[in-house]
């Protein structure tokens, strides 16, 4: 059976065609300001890679933010469960999963086969989503992915006291006129988003292994903070996490209506 | 998101002022305050309990700069050397760099004290509306505080969010208040997210959906009132009102504060950014007191 999910984010529309359990097809478009057309761009995307046409899909299901404005879906799913659905499909070893993209976080402790047993959300603040790390690379002048690369290369810990996005900018650009290495800062940068993304999971518990999904998962600088504020062994996190809820979406569509 | 910057609209005039009627040559005691602030600092010269002048400057990347330069600015309004200066009091998110202060008092004693003196002793209640912070401080006749509340965590609600939406629609900070009362027709909802980067997220989408700059000014300087609100409204407000700070001179966030407190704000003379210097330089005078 061929399902998709359609995961309708702050950012980006991500969607995924699978077929009897494993995934053929991807495509993503940025949400912008018409989600139902980035809705049709993303499908169409995944649909070409997976070489199918729309009368091949059973089920669509949506999940998101933007869940709503996905006009095509049989039925939708919310975030946590994609979320857990989607980061236990990776990871069966999971026990603890997040998921962060460009505006919100959230975090559930998994039971044995995968369902949430108890979830937190974070869908007020910049401070604990990738927006945050988006808005710290302007002001250092680099990309995102630059930015990882960077961090793992500090080799002194400087601290963003800041709590929040607009007052940590201030202070990013205080530290670059005190000639801090870019290298150090978006370490800080890191360090300072783990913390808030570890203070969501920590209100379901720490359990391993733990599992990162989401648009921020794709930093390694990231992953290496979290590991490092959670005290566990490793944050695993899947090639393309920003995927992850789609995945979920369409395993949850393979389901059939809940 | 490497779009040329064409003017910097968060930028307000910086200022300095002195009082050419008062007299200080044979004054018994000489104090300054001041107030390094995230965003501004100011500087306030205090002769014998009177307010001879002061200077309010952006606060630059280095604190302890900017709070010399604001002391300078003051000292050269009132034509004044530093050595005249008998004390000077720190105050302000940076006051542990001003380096020439002999003494330090937090700004929420440093408000109180200073709202005292620029509005009177009937000042109850200050609403201190900063860069980065925004302060809830009950005080008695004397200035003293007897409770307060902050928050100083997001800046959701302080004039830096101001700035940011100031620079995002291209409008003046000091320009924001008049046209958030220009929008056409009903007055729009307010902006629903509470934080400041959500909140300009949000209004880029209200841009494109055909909202005038006047129209998202108005919900913004609403959500930005409901903010205040929601946080003074957990120790709530005596009467005898004042409002510090750059926001008081914000009346698209202050009409409508007081819209929803139902209470009229106490009017000064002075600039309302002065109350916590003013404050540090009447705390220096006690101190002068005490010692002589």
């Amino acid at each position: 059976m061929i399902t998709a999910g359609i995961d309708c984010g702050a950012r980006n529309t991500k969607t995924v065609v699978m077929k009897d359990g494993a995934i053929i097809g991807k495509g993503l478009a940025p949400t912008g300001f018409e989600a139902a057309r980035a809705v049709e761009d993303s499908l169409d995307r995944a649909m070409q890679q997976a070489g199918i046409a729309r009368a091949d899909i059973r089920r669509i299901c949506g999940t998101g933010s933007g869940k709503n404005a996905v006009p095509v879906a049989d039925g939708s799913v919310n975030e946590i469960k994609a979320m857990a659905r989607g980061a236990f499909f990776f990871f069966p070893s999971a026990r603890t999963a997040a998921d962060v993209g460009a505006e919100e976080g959230r975090a559930a402790s998994l039971e044995e086969r995968g369902r949430p047993l108890d979830f937190a959300v974070n869908e007020k603040c910049a401070a604990g989503a990738g927006a945050f790390i988006e808005a710290m690379a302007r002001a250092l002048d680099v990309s995102v992915a630059e930015m990882g690369a960077l961090s793992l290369r500090s080799e002194r810990e400087v601290r963003i006291h800041a709590p929040c996005a607009i007052f940590a900018e201030s202070e990013v650009i205080g530290l670059i006129h005190s000639n801090v290495p870019k290298a150090d800062i978006s370490r800080a940068v890191f360090d300072c988003i783990a913390g808030r993304i570890a203070a969501i999971i920590r209100r379901v518990g720490v359990r391993e292994d733990v599992a990162l999904i989401g648009g921020t998962a794709r930093s390694a600088g990231l992953l290496v903070c979290l590991q490092r504020q959670l005290k566990v062994r490793q944050v695993l996190a899947p090639p393309e996490p920003e995927f992850g809820a789609a995945v979920g979406a369409a395993l949850c569509a393979a389901e059939g209506p809940a | 998101m490497t779009a040329e910057k064409t003017s910097e609209f968060w930028r307000w005039a910086e200022s300095a002022w002195s009082d050419p009627g008062l007299a200080w040559d044979t004054a018994r005691c000489i104090t300054a305050g001041v107030d390094v602030g995230s965003v501004s600092s100011q500087a306030v010269i205090a002769a014998d309990g009177r307010i001879l002048a002061y200077s309010n400057l952006r606060t630059g990347g280095d604190s302890s700069g900017s709070a010399r330069r604001a002391l300078a600015a003051a000292l050269e309004a009132a034509g004044m050397s530093e050595s005249r200066l008998d004390c000077c009091v720190g105050t302000g998110y940076g006051r542990v760099n001003v380096p020439f202060a002999q003494r330090t008092v937090t700004e929420i004693a440093c408000h109180a004290r200073g709202a005292n003196f620029l509005y009177g002793p009937e000042v109850r209640t200050v609403f201190d509306i900063g860069g980065q912070d925004i302060k809830c401080i009950h005080c008695d006749e004397n200035g003293k505080v007897t409770n307060f509340l902050m928050n100083d965590k997001c800046a959701a609600g302080t004039g830096r969010g101001m700035e940011v939406f100031a620079d995002l629609l291209g409008v003046p900070v000091t320009e924001v208040g008049d046209r958030s009362f220009e929008f056409k027709g009903a007055e729009p909802a307010a902006v629903s997210s509470t934080c400041v980067v959500f909140a300009k997220s949000e209004a880029i989408g209200l841009l494109r959906r055909g909202w005038s700059r006047e129209d998202v000014l108005a919900a913004y300087c609403q959500a930005m009132a409901d903010r205040i609100f929601a946080l003074v409204k957990r120790i709530g407000v005596k009467p005898g009102l004042a409002v510090t700070g750059g926001m008081a001179k914000n009346r698209g966030v202050i009409d409508r504060l007081m819209l929803k407190i139902g209470l009229e704000p106490m009017r000064t003379r002075w600039d309302t950014q002065i109350a916590g210097a003013a404050g540090a330089a009447l705390f220096g005078q006690a101190f002068c007191l005490k010692n002589q």
